[in-house]
Parts: structure tokens; C-alpha cells; sequence
């Protein structure tokens, strides 16, 4: 059974329609991809999957259940995380008091979680009593990331983790996602910067309006000329 | 222009309300009633315009009525002998001059820039310098405002037609109104209703402890009307004559709203309230627009208020409420159909005449109350029982504006708009 | 000296103690704004409903105070705040919660917030009527002077029961609030709400649950602010709008959102107001006799009392022209 799957979802705001039947499936292992010119509906269908707009026709399922439009709380309680593109980090809080607030649903003592979260982002630890709206953009990106990770989430979604960074800071990053991937979670993300993105993709989809143009793994996606002629600027 | 079956039945109700109030309470009465609802619809038109079709909040509509009426007070009433004839007048504008002169100070103190000064010592400068000015022109008036009182009692009016009164109160509405709009309309919305709030309670303690400008609490009446008064041609003539002035200026006033509303400038208006971000980006200048709105609307209040004030016969400075001036006119506004001309005309006369009927309705239930609570219970009613009953309307027009948002946010007629496709 | 114990009298005790009574209706105004996003027009009505709760609170139990040694009024006010909290609860839960779930635009909420406070005010003078009432019932205020080790000084400082009190409760207020607010959960989660609310809930965050506590300390420090001010005064049923204002300028002047902001503020509107009234000429006497062609009129002050109101409400245009963000770099907005 898929860790999520969509199944031929449409959705959009204020009744007209962005995505127009969009499919994808991935498994707990792996890391999928979604990447597509401007407009092709890549963060509308991560929103959708989380509840954040209304989905008209299809369904979304996670490990079989059925998660269409559910608000984002509940899902949150399902075992996802969500790490939105902007305006990610409590800007005000301290980085520790960030994690803190991922955690806010459980009611256990998740110290061990906060000590994970310092071992994938070292950077963060020093910074713990830091206000997050003093890091950098890349710092922000991972306190936003650990901030998901605090529930043990099974399911990743990131849009556009590396958007704005410095090269060395989005490679940082996506060596990061494969590191959490490795320890069991599933992530799901959208990337403008499409070739680094699909090169550590288990599963990519190649999305152009609203709708799936190509679906494979990530390499092959990378190497097929006609998505490298289209998408991924030759 | 059809008119809709929903707003012909709305439309027929209140026609056969005021048919009734007619039947109940006689003509003289029942013109009054009418008269005021005209100058209160005046007053909704004015707020329509900045609620309805720019979505601003006025919580001070209270402050441009009075303003209004004192305005038109100064102009039209008589000229006082008592006044002029001495040398107060000359005392007075000596005060002024004083008060000019600082003006005059202060400002060269600000462009004591071009000549190297620096901010550093140009600040404190500006700001001791104001305020020994302020208090210099202060302590010079008050012997003059005490004498303009003892000797004079106030200084009367201008003695001109009533309408330039109308026309000037509208006019320093505005004035006013840019002021306000100048400073808040860049902000947040909620901070325009606190500072309208904040000026309305202002003008309101000027007005009111100004004796020699106003009279204050002492009030002055009568005050003189555009059309011949009662003791002319009787009670029911006047007021009907008052009416159709009245009733004109609206027709006038709907007719140019129309005119604005399908213009451009009222579609980009329209188009600012439903989506700030996107008109901004398309390069409308939103707060411009915002402030040409806000000021059209308290002028509409300005004059509003001095029609209702000069008919009122009487300059109250204390007369002035919140309830009855400002949220009144609020549930007008949003029962009738916020940026809905025609709705806001229907709530203005509809809510009124409920509003005027509600008092001795208030009094009567009040009364059974007191009666059948001393009968059954020995209840010993407290004697200021028939004021807190007409406090109690209060509460019934918090529940008004309440039950509207909630259940009706677009009032009984909703603002039509045109999609293009 | 004398002079200088009046003016210590009448602008730092009295600026102190107004101040204290904004700072604390203040914070209440900030949280809401921080959280809920919308000026709360009905919060000056819910001080005075509190102070209307302990009104009543006194007059069934008058004697319980003098048995403690307290006002009978400030000994009732903690169960008046809990009153008064549940009802603002029970107000969000029937006047705002639909809108707010509407997504109506802040200014629609301003709105509903009048319609509430015009609620309120209605039914406290239906039942308390429009005359000014004392909370001091069965006791008495007890005022102390305090005499000054100082040669010169034939004044006495002056300070009453109630403002002691009322100093004291704000200390403990905002040491409560501080705690509240950067040690439990459900503070953090209120300034997590209040820097980013649509992060807050993709978070998990219980957005109801954080609305509600809001609501509990707004009403709860609604319920003191007025309880305290009628203490030090009179309870006065129509006060609404004339308090308003300036505590609306103290919660901008403190940086909207930010409650230590508010309790700067509250001070700073306070001393400003009670400066700006005081009559100089009672200060400057000394200095008439000392240069005989001085002429001081009888009343040299800034502002007559009777325009107190235009205080705030310049304050407010002020760091509105300068500082829309508050001293205290509030939420920008």
C-alpha cells in the first residue's frame, strides 16, 4: 500500500479549477519529486494534500485511509508535516520554542525528538536560543523542517525547500531530505530547481497544467531528452 | 432600471408604515418624523459611500454632525450687537494674529534646515518653542473668551443664508476628514475607526466647553431655516417645505452617486475594497482613492448634520450621541445594503421611524412591567426606571448590527455588482 | 519642597495610577489584536460589566472584606474575573466565532465588537443605571500620608488603599503573564499565533483552544482594569468610549501585539495625560516671588481638564504619523 496516494485530484480556489486530474503515489521509502514550469499546479497540489484548499473531485489517501480535505490539524495528528515555501519560521520565537510549537500536539515528553531534530541540523543547536527571524534563509529552511519533523511524521511535505538559497546551502538541504528519508520518512516536495531535485528522487512527476506529463523515477526523468527538452532547460 | 419584486415589496412595507404613523400620530408629527428620517438618510448616503463602496470605518460620525451643525449655527444665526459693537472683536483677532504668528514661527523653525541647522538641535527647538507659543496664545485667550462671555455671552452668528452654513459645514467636514484620512488611511482599517472615534469625542468636549464660540450647555435656538418657519405658515407647511428641500438635495446626491458608482472612479473604488493587493499592482494609487472617498462621504455628513441640526431649531452641543449619531446611522447603513444607495435611503427612513416609534414603545412595556411587577412581586421600581428603559434601546441596536452581520452581511438590498466577464 | 511633593502627588501617583489602569486594559486589547486581528471596540464595556459583577459580588457579602482587612470590592474581584472571562468566552463563542470562520475581512470584526459593546452597555445601565456608584460599601478608603524625613516639607505623600492595591495587582499580573506567556505550552502557542497564524496551524496548533485563553485573560484583566478604577474612583456606567481611546493609544503607542509594549504604553499615556493637566502655577509660586515681573495667570496648563480626551488622542496621531509600529516594534501592520 502507498504511504500516500492522490488519485486523479482536482482542485483550486474560489471555484476555478488549478489542478485538473492530477495522480501520484510514493512509499514510505522513498522521496518524490514535483517539479513543472510556473502555474503547472505543483504547490497547489501540496496544499491540497494538506487540506489547505478544496479538493472538487478525486481523493487523496494516506496508507489507504481517506485524508480528502481534512483540515490541517487533523492531518498533522495523522503523521504529516507540512513546511510551507514563505513565512515558514516563527519569526519572533527562539529556534527551541520553534520546535516546541511542532510538537504542540503531543502531550509526552519529546526532548529525545528535539535532540534528533539538533542531530540532522547541528547548525541549529547553537542557535537554539536564538530568535529564528534573526537566521539566515537557509537556517530559517531547517528550523522549518525540524518544526514539521517534532510529530515524527511518516509524511514529508516540503514546498520548494531550497527556494532563494545559496548552491551550498541547497545542497545542505537536500542532503538533509535524504537523511530523514533514510530514517523512515516519506517526503514529498516541489523543486524549481528541478535537476538537483530529481537526482535524489526515488519518484518524480513532471506536472504541466494542472495535470501529470511524465511520471518515473527520477533518474529516468533525467535522462528522457524530451523532459530534459521541455522542462528542464536542455 | 427595473426594480425587483423583493425591493417593490420592501419598498410597499415601508410605504405602508409611514401610512400608519400618519393614522396614529397625526400629520404635524408625522411630517417631523420624515423630515429628520430625510436628514438621517442624508447622513447614510454619506456613510454608504465610505463603508459600502470603500469599506472604511467611521466611528465618528457623530463628530461630522456636529461639526456640521455648529458650522451652519455660526453662519446663519443672527449677529450679536452685543458683540461687535465693543472692542472684543478686535481683542479676539488679536488672539488670532498671536495664533498665526506662532503658526508662522514654528514653521520657520522646521526649514531651519536649509540653513545647516541640525535635526539634532532643530527638534527640541521646534518642540519648546511650540509649546511656549501654544501656551502663550492659550493664556491670551482665555481672558478674552471669559470676557467675550460675561459681556456678550457668545458671539453669535455671521447672519447669513442658511445654505452657505450648509455648504460650509460640509466643506470643514471634509477638511477635518482630510486630516484624519491623511494621517490613518495608509494603516490598517481598524486604526481609522479608532481615531474617527477619538476626533468625534474631541469636537464633541470643543464644542461643548467653548462657551463663547457655542454657548455651550446653554445651547442657542432658534435657529433660522432655509424655508418659512411654523409661526409663518403653521406646523405642517413648514415641515413639508423643510422635507422637500431635503428630499431634493437627496435626489441630487442619489443622482450623482449613481453618475460616480458606474463611472471609472467608482469601479476602481469598488475594485480597490474587494482586492487591495491586486489594484495596488495594477497601479492605482489605493490610498488616493481611499481618501477622496472618506472625504466625499464626511462632506455628505457635514451637510447631513446641519440639515438636521438646523431643523432641530436648536445647536446642542451636548445633544450629541454616539448611539443616536454615529451607530444609528451604522445600522441604517448595514441593514438597508452597504453600497447599496437605494437600500441605504430604505434603512434610513425604515430605521428611524422604528428608532422614534421605540421610545414610547420602550415606556409602555416598562410601564406594564412596573405595574404588574409592583402588583404580583411589591417590587419597589427604582424612580430613573423610564431613563434605563430608553438606555435599554441601546442594547436593541447592538443586537441589530450584530444579527446583520451574522445573518444578513449584505443588509436587505444587496449592493448589485456587475460581472464582466 | 512642598511644590515639589505636590507635583510628585498630582502627575507621578495619579499619572501612575491612570497609567496602570490603561496598561492593564491595554494588554487585554493587545493580546485580542495579536490573535484575533481586530480592534476589540467592546473591551472598555467589559471593564466596566466587571466592575458592575463586583458591584453586585459586594453588596450580597459586604461583610467579607472588613473581616479580611481588604475592600470588600478587591476581595470579590478574583471570582468577578472568572465571571467576567467566561463571558467574554461565551460573547467570541456567539457574536464572533461565525464570523471568524467566514474569513469577513478585521474591519467587519471592528464592527461586530460594536455591536457587542453597544450590547453591553445597554443591559449595565438597564440594571445599574447611568449614576455614578461606590464600590465602598461596608468599608471605608483608607488613605495614607506618608510624611517625608525633610526639613522644608510640610506635605504629607498621599497615597490611597486602592492604588496600592492597584500597583500591586499589575506587578502580579504581568509577572503572571510573563511566566504564562514564555513557559507553557499554550502561552507559546499564543505568541506563535500571534507572530504567524496559518503557520500556527499547519502546525497542529489548537487555534480554538488558543482563542479561548485569549478571551480568558483579556476579560479576566478586563474585569480588574475596571474593578480597580472604580475603586479609585467611582464605578461609572458610561464611561465606554472615554476610556476607549486612550487605552487603544496605549496598546499602539506599545507596538500592537506585544504586551510588555502595552504596559509601557499604558504609562506613557497616563503621565502624559496627568502632565498635560497639571496646573504649573502651583509649582511655579516660588519662583513669582523671587522675580516680581513674572505675572503667572491662576491656570497654566497645557490642556484644561476638560479636554483631557485630545491627550490620547494626539498621542495616537503621533506615533501613528512617525511610528505605526508602536516604541516596541509591535506586529507591522
Amino acid at each position: 500500500m502507498a504511504l500516500i496516494e492522490c488519485k486523479n485530484i482536482h482542485a483550486g480556489y474560489g471555484g476555478m479549477n488549478i489542478l485538473n486530474g492530477v495522480n501520484m503515489a510514493i512509499e514510505s521509502s522513498e522521496i518524490g519529486v514535483i517539479v513543472g514550469p510556473n502555474g503547472a499546479g505543483k504547490s497547489t497540489t501540496l496544499k491540497a494534500i494538506f487540506g489547505l484548499l478544496n479538493v472538487s473531485e478525486g481523493s487523496i489517501e494516506l496508507r489507504g485511509d481517506d485524508i480528502t480535505n481534512l483540515a490541517p490539524d487533523k492531518l498533522v495528528h495523522k503523521g504529516m508535516g507540512f513546511v510551507p515555501q514563505e513565512h515558514n519560521v516563527f519569526i519572533s520565537m527562539t529556534v527551541e520554542e520553534n520546535l516546541e510549537m511542532g510538537a504542540f500536539i503531543r502531550r509526552d515528553d519529546f526532548s529525545y525528538m528535539l535532540e534528533r531534530v539538533y542531530s540532522f541540523f547541528p547548525d541549529l543547536k547553537d542557535k537554539r536560543r536564538q530568535p529564528a527571524g534573526e537566521l539566515s534563509g537557509g537556517q530559517r529552511q531547517m528550523v522549518a523542517m525540524g518544526r514539521a519533523l517534532m510529530v515524527e511524521p511518516s509524511l514529508l511535505l516540503l514546498d520548494e525547500p531550497t527556494a532563494g538559497l545559496s548552491p551550498l546551502y541547497m545542497n545542505e538541504i537536500f542532503e538533509r531530505v535524504i537523511a530523514i528519508n533514510k530514517s523512515g520518512v516519506g517526503v514529498l516536495m516541489v523543486e524549481q530547481n528541478a535537476k538537483q531535485a530529481l537526482r535524489i528522487a526515488h519518484k518524480g512527476f513532471v506536472l504541466a497544467a494542472g495535470k501529470n506529463r511524465f511520471t518515473d523515477t527520477g533518474q529516468n526523468l533525467l535522462n528522457d531528452p524530451e523532459v530534459a527538452k521541455s522542462f528542464l532547460g536542455g | 432600471m427595473q426594480l425587483p419584486k423583493k425591493d417593490i415589496i420592501l419598498f410597499s412595507l415601508l410605504a405602508a408604515l409611514i401610512l400608519i404613523v400618519f393614522a396614529s400620530q397625526g400629520s404635524a408629527y408625522s411630517v417631523r418624523v420624515l423630515a429628520e428620517a430625510s436628514c438621517y438618510a442624508i447622513l447614510a448616503l454619506g456613510l454608504t459611500i465610505q463603508w459600502g463602496y470603500a469599506g472604511l470605518f467611521n466611528a465618528g460620525i457623530m463628530g461630522f454632525v456636529a461639526l456640521g451643525g455648529f458650522i451652519t449655527m455660526l453662519f446663519s444665526f443672527p449677529t450679536n450687537d452685543d458683540f461687535w459693537s465693543t472692542d472684543l472683536p478686535g481683542q479676539l483677532g488679536g488672539v488670532g494674529l498671536k495664533a498665526l504668528l506662532s503658526i508662522a514661527i514654528v514653521y520657520g523653525l522646521t526649514q531651519l534646515k536649509r540653513f545647516g541647522v541640525s535635526k539634532k538641535i532643530r527638534l527640541p527647538l521646534i518642540i519648546i518653542s511650540s509649546a511656549i507659543l501654544y501656551l502663550w496664545v492659550v493664556t491670551s485667550l482665555g481672558p478674552v473668551a471669559k470676557a467675550i462671555e460675561s459681556e456678550a455671552g457668545f458671539i453669535g452668528g455671521f447672519g447669513l443664508p442658511v445654505w452657505v452654513g450648509w455648504l460650509f459645514g460640509g466643506a470643514i467636514a471634509g477638511g477635518i476628514a482630510y486630516f484624519i484620512g491623511h494621517i490613518c488611511l495608509g494603516l490598517r482599517s481598524d486604526y481609522l475607526a479608532i481615531a474617527t472615534l477619538g476626533i468625534a469625542e474631541i469636537i464633541k468636549a470643543f464644542l461643548k466647553n467653548a462657551d463663547w464660540l457655542t454657548r455651550g450647555t446653554l445651547t442657542v435656538s432658534p435657529l433660522p431655516w432655509p424655508v418659512p418657519q411654523a409661526g409663518d405658515i403653521g406646523f405642517i407647511a413648514a415641515r413639508a417645505a423643510y422635507l422637500s428641500v431635503t428630499a431634493v438635495m437627496i435626489a441630487v446626491i442619489y443622482f450623482l452617486l449613481y453618475r460616480a458608482y458606474n463611472a471609472p472612479w467608482g469601479r476602481t473604488m469598488r475594485a480597490i475594497r474587494d482586492n487591495e493587493n491586486s489594484s495596488a499592482a495594477m497601479g492605482k494609487d489605493v490610498n488616493r482613492r481611499r481618501l477622496e472617498v472618506f472625504i466625499l462621504g464626511s462632506v455628505l455628513m457635514g451637510i447631513g448634520g446641519a440639515a438636521l441640526v438646523t431643523f432641530n431649531g436648536i445647536f446642542d452641543p451636548s445633544g450629541f450621541l454616539p448611539l443616536n449619531h454615529t451607530f444609528l446611522v451604522w445600522v441604517m447603513v448595514i441593514l438597508g445594503g452597504a453600497g447599496n444607495n437605494k437600500g441605504t435611503i430604505f434603512g434610513a427612513v425604515f430605521i428611524y421611524i422604528i428608532w422614534i416609534m421605540s421610545e414610547p414603545a420602550a415606556l409602555f412595556l416598562i410601564d406594564i412591567a412596573r405595574q404588574l411587577g409592583s402588583a404580583w412581586f411589591e417590587w419597589q421600581p427604582p424612580g430613573d426606571l423610564d431613563s434605563r428603559a430608553l438606555q435599554a434601546r441601546v442594547f436593541v441596536i447592538g443586537l441589530t448590527i450584530s444579527l446583520v452581520l451574522r445573518y444578513a452581511p449584505k443588509g436587505l438590498f444587496p449592493e448589485k455588482v456587475a460581472h464582466h466577464a | 519642597m512642598n511644590e515639589f511633593i505636590f507635583f510628585f502627588n498630582s502627575v507621578v501617583i495619579n499619572g501612575a495610577v491612570i497609567g496602570s489602569i490603561y496598561a492593564m486594559g491595554a494588554i487585554g486589547v493587545t493580546l485580542v489584536f495579536g490573535i484575533l486581528r481586530f480592534a476589540h471596540f467592546a473591551h472598555a464595556d467589559m471593564m466596566t460589566l466587571g466592575a458592575f459583577l463586583v458591584l453586585i459580588l459586594t453588596a450580597l457579602f459586604p461583610a467579607v472584606g472588613p473581616a479580611i482587612g481588604l475592600p470588600t470590592a478587591f476581595v470579590m474581584m478574583p471570582l468577578a474575573m472568572v465571571a467576567t472571562a467566561f463571558i467574554a468566552v461565551g460573547i467570541d463563542k456567539l457574536f464572533y466565532k461565525k464570523l471568524r470562520e467566514n474569513n469577513v475581512k478585521p474591519v467587519v470584526m471592528v464592527m461586530a465588537s460594536v455591536g457587542v459593546t453597544l450590547m453591553l452597555q445597554g443591559l449595565i445601565r438597564f440594571f445599574a443605571g447611568t449614576g455614578t456608584q461606590s464600590l465602598y460599601i461596608d468599608d471605608r478608603k483608607a488613605i495614607f500620608r506618608i510624611d517625608l524625613p525633610f526639613e522644608s516639607a510640610s506635605r504629607n505623600l498621599v497615597v490611597t488603599e486602592p492604588q496600592l492595591l492597584l500597583f500591586l495587582s499589575l506587578v502580579f499580573a504581568v509577572v503572571a503573564l510573563h511566566l504564562f506567556l514564555n513557559k507553557s505550552r499554550l502561552g507559546k502557542a499564543m505568541r506563535a499565533m500571534s507572530d504567524n497564524p496559518d503557520l500556527a496551524k499547519v502546525s497542529g496548533i489548537n487555534t480554538n483552544t488558543v482563542v479561548g485563553v485569549t478571551w480568558i485573560i483579556a476579560g479576566a484583566l478586563a474585569c480588574a482594569a475596571g474593578t480597580l478604577l472604580s475603586l479609585d474612583v467611582t464605578l461609572k456606567p458610561d464611561l465606554s468610549f472615554m476610556i476607549l481611546l486612550p487605552i487603544f493609544a496605549a496598546a499602539i503607542v506599545g507596538g500592537v501585539g506585544s504586551p510588555y509594549g502595552a504596559l509601557a504604553g499604558g504609562f506613557v499615556v497616563g503621565l502624559t495625560e496627568t502632565l498635560a493637566v497639571f496646573n504649573w502655577t502651583f509649582v511655579l509660586r516660588p519662583l513669582e516671588q523671587a522675580i516680581p515681573a513674572l505675572d503667572l495667570p491662576n491656570t497654566l496648563a497645557f490642556v484644561p481638564t476638560e479636554y483631557k480626551i485630545t491627550i490620547p488622542f494626539f498621542i495616537l496621531l503621533a506615533i501613528l504619523i512617525w511610528r505605526p509600529t508602536g516604541l516596541f516594534k509591535g506586529k507591522i501592520i
